[in-house]
């Protein structure tokens, strides 16, 4: 055990001035994980934040912490290396939806597939910012950007389905303008034992601003967000409405009914609505939820809160697992045995004299 | 070179080609024979090919597969230049081979599968006589091996295919007979992989047997040969591969670093069995990750040293192309990392199964900025075990990425060898920094090698990344004044290794007419051709680099004790651009890009050309 000594946000602040745009959403993104880290009980040495390129990825040298700054779209390559070599490391990818689904969207696969025990922030502007302003994977279809002035071709991705598709033990979404709400999903993906995977709203100021507005606008945020709770149905716009699983067709649908005033938990069409159980081993559901509310599906409140948080053995404890396997069946292996092991044969002085 | 000794004759060298179907089991056999041969106390070397299609389609030409062995009463140090014995088991074979096979030389081809079936499919006419333009150069032995094999097995119960399988220990059997040797190592081999299944175990060993009676039987082979054990080295031997080589010296070099070893790796030919052979030490400590990609390979690699680990990365040239933008994080952050590209012919995919000495500027030169990366190659199989150490070694010491270079000959070709003496190996100094006090991320030593201090040690918390920065405190800086001194002090870095170099070894005078000066796997053939020249009374020496960047100081010293420089490469001539333009001494080359290891008798005569022209 290192110090007594108990940690504070300013522990956590790097000296240096922080240089990302005034106004932008990273700021606060920046102060509620310095809020919850000394909350943790992990000693400061070992958070080690790991990032790709772009402007959350600056986000490294603004804590004071371990932290590696490395290259566009690869940080989950060398978060898995530190994690994999240290496992008693609390390592923390930080990436954007340029970085992480773009040019790295195949390592964020494989960082999530495997379980890797790493908590992942993706902060999603829905624009590349550093490159002052061009569409992103997750910029609505249509959008005009000074490289697509007719508008962009390509159908954004939903970074929460993208992870809950592909395997996420731990899958929320929260909003950077929401620091309380943000701060309760820090602190339940640090409490994970696996990949947790973060996507929060963040607004550029710059290059997008006014992106996730209608999440924050007053007349408008009650009927936007649908907050998840564990054991609660699944409620929003002041509790006058939720959602109920129809099937159109062959095809499991989410829809939004009114509740009926008279029947609690049932909606006006005598519907049940759906309960959130994120421990549901099935990932059907959560995947289903995830997809409300996207730019794909503008009519439905987002999801806001933890979608899935499911246990299963990590990369590392499995490796780990088996390494001491090979101990117990091989015994220690020495490197003497190694290199003398395999069909020697002796030439002896006097043979040759 | 033959001297008669009643009906064996003694023979100091023979090289032996096994080739047929890539189904047909050849480098099995080929295996076998090096490993009886080994034992019986020749020297060997060995150089497999294979196609680059697992089962290309059955007889065809792409489906060929060979594997040679040289083995000799003498030391030797190439897999051999022309075939003594060529033993070809269908028409492809025989044709994609035949060549090779030296005046005088022995054809045994399995006569059962010349049919015109297979003709076709070789590319001949159905009913043409293919050994007839040979058979006056050449001896022709036709044996019905798939016949004599169904026959030797009539009374066993089993599949007729199954059966037909065992015709290459029939081969093998034969040719042991042809050159006496024992049947013991391959029947203990053959018992310990079959030992389970007891009917394809003596199936086996009766139809080893039944070849190798064959040629006691029938007279169609006048002579059989011996080839008496060589005079090597006293001390324990094993048969390694250059791949297998590099697994082990990583292993010794986490043991001399004291830090576990990690690898991150993708697959890619031919430099998969490293990852494969290091999968099987995790009872050392080894931690290996079959990563998504060659990128994920060495980022998590660098990861391993970013914590603390000995990384290294195993690829080829394809894969050195996808790693360069991870190469120079790891240049720009100062961290150990091991990037071990096992050369084969390019551009692009290539010729994945050939040699090729052609990823030189690549390692050196390929990735954008200012970017020095340490290079050392490994000079032949056995050699892999102290180059491995060595890019090990200077990665750690001086904190800096290192490509460590070997090829396809290197990798699959295998040679005794003498097994070190564990003791001897020194062990790593460097820097692995705890103390808060003292530390600066880019604090350097007097080898301008940086602190390495790693996540969890407290106090040392800092951040590193790919954006230039200030020596000493590591802080982003992207001023003019920042910049220029961090790229001298990047390139300053990786010069100072050549002061911790030993002399360069020269092989034969330190000056004369003819200096060889080559790297990697063609060691062998360049040095049987300086000892051959010598013997034959001409100036000439050989210099062999295990380091090409940095160049050893005293290298250019000994160049300039020659009248010519001649540097023989599997490339257009990548070591020579160097030469000439650091030196401006004007290095000729021998150049070859046919896919196969340098001949010795191309380089004498090449030598020997240019030496006239002095």
């Amino acid at each position: 055990m290192t110090q007594a000594k108990e940690l504070t946000k300013a522990d956590f602040v790097s000296e240096g001035d922080v240089k990302w745009c005034p106004g932008c959403g990273d700021y606060a993104i920046l102060s509620s994980v310095q809020t919850v880290l000394p909350t943790l009980g992990i000693p400061k040495e070992k958070f080690c934040f790991v990032s790709g390129i772009g402007c959350s990825s600056r986000f490294p040298y603004y804590m004071d912490t371990y932290g590696f700054h490395t290259i566009h779209g690869r940080a989950p390559t060398v978060a898995s290396g530190v994690k994999l070599a240290n496992p008693d490391l609390s390592v923390w990818v930080v990436t954007g939806d340029g970085d992480g689904l773009s040019i790295g969207g195949n390592h964020t696969v494989h960082m999530i597939r495997r379980n890797m025990d790493l908590k992942v922030l993706l902060f999603n502007n829905r624009i590349y910012g550093l490159t002052k302003g061009q569409y992103s994977p997750t910029s609505e279809q249509g959008k005009v950007t000074k490289t697509s002035l007719y508008g962009s071709i390509d159908s954004p991705l939903n970074p929460l389905s993208f992870a809950i598709a592909s395997g996420a033990t731990f899958a929320a979404r929260t909003n950077a303008a929401n620091p309380k709400h943000m701060q309760e999903i820090l602190r339940a993906a640090a409490a994970h034992k696996g990949t947790a995977f973060i996507e929060i709203f963040q607004n550029c100021n710059i290059f997008n601003d006014g992106a996730f507005a209608k999440y924050l606008n007053k007349d408008t945020k009650a009927e936007e967000n649908l907050f998840l709770e564990e054991g609660k149905p699944l409620l929003f716009d002041g509790e006058t409405k939720g959602i109920v699983m129809n099937l159109d067709g062959n095809n499991p649908k989410l829809t939004v009914e009114e509740v009926d005033p008279d029947k609690a938990g049932v909606s006006k069409t005598g519907k049940k609505f759906l309960v959130h159980d994120p421990k549901n081993e099935d990932h059907t559901l959560a995947y289903l939820i995830s997809y409300l509310g996207s730019i794909s599906d503008p009519e439905n409140p987002a999801a806001m809160g933890v979608l899935r948080s499911v246990d299963k053995p990590t990369y590392g404890d499995v490796l780990n697992a088996q390494e001491e396997q090979a101990v117990s069946e091989k015994g220690k292996g020495s490197l003497k045995d190694l290199v003398y092991s395999k069909d020697t044969w002796t030439v002896k002085e006097t043979a040759n004299a | 070179m033959a001297t008669k000794d009643q009906d064996k004759e003694q023979l100091h060298s023979v090289t032996i080609r096994f080739c047929g179907d890539s189904g047909d089991g050849m480098q099995l056999t080929g295996t076998q024979f090096t490993n009886t041969s080994a034992l019986f106390g020749n020297d060997i070397s060995t150089y497999p090919n294979f196609p680059a299609e697992i089962r290309a389609p059955q007889g065809t030409l792409a489906g060929v597969s060979g594997f040679q062995i040289h083995f000799s009463s003498n030391n030797i140090h190439t897999a051999g230049d022309e075939l003594d014995v060529l033993v070809a088991m269908n028409p492809a074979a025989f044709k994609t081979n035949i060549e090779d096979l030296k005046q005088n030389g022995i054809l045994i081809v399995n006569e059962d599968a010349f049919t015109p079936n297979n003709l076709k499919k070789a590319g001949y006419i159905d009913d043409e006589d293919i050994f007839a333009p040979y058979e006056s150069r050449i001896r022709v032995y036709k044996v019905p091996i798939t016949k004599m094999t169904l026959t030797a097995l009539e009374d066993f119960d089993m599949m007729a295919k199954a059966k037909e399988r065992c015709k290459n220990m029939f081969a093998l059997g034969l040719t042991y007979w042809i050159y006496s040797r024992p049947l013991d190592s391959t029947e203990e081999w053959l018992a310990s992989k079959f030992g389970k299944k007891p009917e394809i175990l003596e199936a086996n060993i009766k139809a080893l047997k039944a070849g190798y009676h064959f040629g006691n039987t029938i007279e169609a082979f006048q002579n059989t040969y011996e080839v008496p054990e060589a005079k090597i080295q006293p001390g324990t031997y094993r048969n390694i591969t250059g791949n297998q080589a590099v697994a082990i010296g990583f292993v010794a070099a986490s043991e001399l670093a004291k830090r576990p070893l990690f690898i991150g790796s993708y697959p890619i030919t031919p430099a998969t069995d490293i990852l494969q052979e290091l999968s099987k030490y995790k009872n050392y400590g080894v931690k290996t990750f079959q990563a998504e990609d060659e990128i994920a390979g060495i980022g998590s690699a660098i990861g391993s040293a970013f914590s603390g680990h000995l990384a290294v990365t195993t690829t080829s040239g394809p894969g050195i192309a996808l790693k360069s933008e991870f190469m120079n994080l790891a240049v720009i952050t100062e961290l150990p990392v091991v990037i071990a590209d096992i050369q084969r012919g390019g551009p692009s995919t290539g010729l994945p199964t050939k040699t090729e000495q052609t990823d030189l500027l690549q390692v050196l030169y390929g990735r954008n900025g200012e970017s020095p990366i340490p290079v050392v190659a490994a000079k032949s199989p056995s050699d892999c075990f102290e180059a491995a150490i060595e890019a090990c070694r200077i990665a750690v010491e001086h904190m800096t990425p290192v490509v460590f270079l070997s090829d396809t000959q290197i990798a699959i070709g295998s040679e005794p060898w003498k097994l070190p003496d564990l003791s001897n190996l020194k062990e790593f100094e460097y820097d692995f920094h705890k103390d808060p006090e003292t530390f600066a991320p880019y604090k350097r030593n007097e080898l301008l090698a940086r602190q390495w201090a790693v996540p969890g040690t407290p106090g040392c918390e800092h951040t590193i990344g790919g954006l230039e920065k200030e020596d000493i405190t590591g802080k982003v800086n992207l001023s003019p004044e920042a910049h220029e001194h961090m790229t001298k002090v990047r390139a300053e870095k990786v010069q100072l290794i050549a002061s911790k170099l030993p002399a360069t070894e020269v092989l034969g005078e330190s000056k004369g007419d003819l200096l060889f000066l080559g790297w990697g796997s063609t060691y062998g053939a360049i040095r049987t051709a300086t000892e051959q020249l010598q013997a034959e009374g001409l100036k000439v020496s050989q210099v062999h680099l295990r380091h090409i960047n940095p160049l050893p100081n005293d290298l250019e010293e000994i160049m300039r004790g020659f009248k010519q420089v001649v540097i023989p490469e599997l490339n257009l001539g990548q070591l020579s651009m160097i030469i000439r333009s650091k030196f401006l001494i004007d290095a000729k080359g021998i150049n070859q890009m046919n896919t196969k290891p340098l001949s010795v008798s191309d380089l004498m005569a090449k030598a020997k050309e240019f030496l006239g022209e002095l």
